[in-house]
């Protein structure tokens, strides 16, 4: 079942529950951040760690094996950036143009 | 009709949980309500219950369990009192909100400080507003009846709502009461099993209880809110089946000697029968007295309470509440029962009095004087104002 974007207290599901598995990924956090991250890809060493880690399930892996973030999705913690081995994910102020 | 016999009230209670066959049972013990957690463990560990009873390190915690057992679609029991109740209560909102019908024996106890163990209403008016459809008992057969009706109303799937039951601590909790138990046979039929409306269930994977972004928790609030106003014809509908198949019959609001009464108490639990001694007594000297029990809390049984005291006899109300609502108005109770009567054109005089605060005895003397103060303010006309305004407790040492 699909929600509807704003539905009235009567098309609001039973107990405000969401009836469609998975629907976070209609909820965009990525502009939330300040700061984003951008990997280094001559260091990476595709390990992963920043996928394991990220709270957003942001990070996705390309046909070559290296991870890249969705800055659709990724708040800009900065987790990755301190949990990557390799040192390879640098923070960078976010600029809207 | 089963027979009359002398049971301690909290195993009757816990029986009742019995009967309705309750599948989980989560709670943690605190006086006075111990014995009806202790005797449920005692079922589940001799296998005459089979129901899964999770112990827990703290109120807290077994209120979670409560809600996760019953998101999970199993039936579910609870029973606590006073501080219990108040470390329970952020749970206790989701319980509501998630639309989790679990039933609370609530062996009503006053809340710290200082620290006292003895009665009064102090714990469950600090759940008013969580959204639990809450219930008083006068006496322990009426605690065990409201109990098996519990599961029933707010199970039913047109209400889907948690149910808290009130009843006195140690005043009732602790004494032999004869009382009618049903044969396990006899009230089967009358709890059906439960069938959630809304279930976890990893085939059919949903979300309960999720953010509420500004967009929604509006409209989650009004569902709320329209839930439990709506509860009320079916707690009706319960509460007459009862009458129709037991013979004892429960209403939202009650009356004593109320009829032609111009001064009435209006109270709730224990004291109501103490209250009516009065009512006797006074009576003999020719005075025109009654009692009402507001007896359903919520949802407020707004039109039955009006119909009682609008337009009728009734010239003075002397609402007493067991619990003080501090640099507010009094007490809750006489705040609400003020509130409801507000628009109403022929409607009495409301005045407020607290009493047996943490436990303390109200006597006979007492009572009168309730009455008294009923008289006092029919007869100067002050139901408001600097002095009314004032917590009147009777029996304080001044
Ligand atoms: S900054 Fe945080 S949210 Fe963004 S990709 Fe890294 S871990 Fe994920
Ligand atoms: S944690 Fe660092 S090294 Fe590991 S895959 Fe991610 S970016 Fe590459």
């Amino acid at each position: 079942m699909k929600l509807k974007e704003k539905p009235t207290w009567k098309e609001l599901p039973f107990a405000c529950s969401v009836p469609e598995p998975g629907n976070s990924v209609h909820y965009k956090t990525g502009d939330w951040k300040t700061l984003k991250p951008v990997v280094d890809k001559t260091k990476c060493i595709k390990c992963g760690t920043c996928w394991i880690f990220c709270p957003e399930y942001a990070y996705e892996e390309d046909e070559y094996g290296y991870y890249e973030p969705n800055y659709e999705y990724c708040k800009g913690c900065g987790i990755c950036h301190r949990e990557c081995p390799a040192q390879c994910i640098i923070m960078e102020e976010e600029v809207v143009e | 009709m089963a027979k009359r016999t002398g049971i301690e009230v909290s195993i009757a209670i816990a029986e009742a949980a019995r009967q309705a066959n309750v599948d989980v049972v989560s709670a943690y013990p605190i006086t006075p309500q111990t014995h009806i957690v202790e005797h449920l463990a005692q079922l589940v560990a001799d296998g005459d219950l089979d129901a899964e009873y999770i112990t827990v390190e703290s109120e807290h915690t077994a209120m979670s369990a409560c809600v996760g057992a019953s998101a999970a679609g199993a039936r579910v029991f609870t029973s606590t009192s006073s501080q219990g109740l108040a470390l329970m209560n952020e749970i206790v909102y989701l319980a509501s909100s998630l639309r989790t019908p679990v039933v609370m024996a609530l062996a009503n106890r006053s809340l710290s400080g200082p620290i006292s163990i003895w009665n009064d209403h102090s714990d469950v008016m600090n759940e008013r507003d969580t959204g639990w459809i809450s219930i008083f008992a006068n006496n322990g057969q009426e605690a065990y009846d409201l109990t098996l009706m519990a599961f029933r109303i707010g199970e039913d799937r047109r209400v889907m709502l948690p149910v808290m039951i009130n009843f006195d601590g140690f005043i009732l909790t602790h004494v032999i009461e004869p009382m009618y138990i049903f044969d396990d046979e006899e009230i089967a039929d009358f709890i059906p099993p439960y069938e959630p409306v809304c279930v976890l269930d990893t085939d059919n994977p949903i979300t309960m209880g999720p953010v509420g972004v500004p967009d929604v928790y509006t409209e989650a609030k009004k569902q709320q809110e329209i839930a439990i106003r709506e509860s009320r014809p079916i707690i009706e509908e319960v509460f007459e089946e009862f009458a129709q198949r037991y013979g004892r019959r429960y209403e939202p609001v009650e009356t004593y000697k109320a009829d032609d009464a111009e001064i009435v108490l209006l109270a709730q639990g224990s004291v109501i029968e103490a209250a009516e001694v009065a009512v006797d007594l006074l009576r003999e000297q020719g005075r025109k007295v009654g009692a009402v029990e507001l007896r359903l809390w919520r949802p407020f049984p707004f039109d039955a309470l009006r119909e009682v005291l609008c337009g009728t006899s009734i010239k003075q109300v002397v609402v007493l509440d067991r619990c003080i609502s501090f640099g507010g108005p009094i007490g809750p109770v006489l705040s609400e029962v003020r509130s409801a009567l507000y628009l109403e054109k022929d409607r009495p005089m409301v005045v407020g009095v607290v009493a047996g605060l943490g436990g303390r005895d109200i006597s006979l003397e007492e009572y009168v004087e309730m009455f008294d103060v009923g008289e006092e303010c029919l007869r100067t006309g002050k139901d408001s104002g600097e002095e009314t305004d004032l917590v009147r407790i009777v029996g304080l040492r001044e």
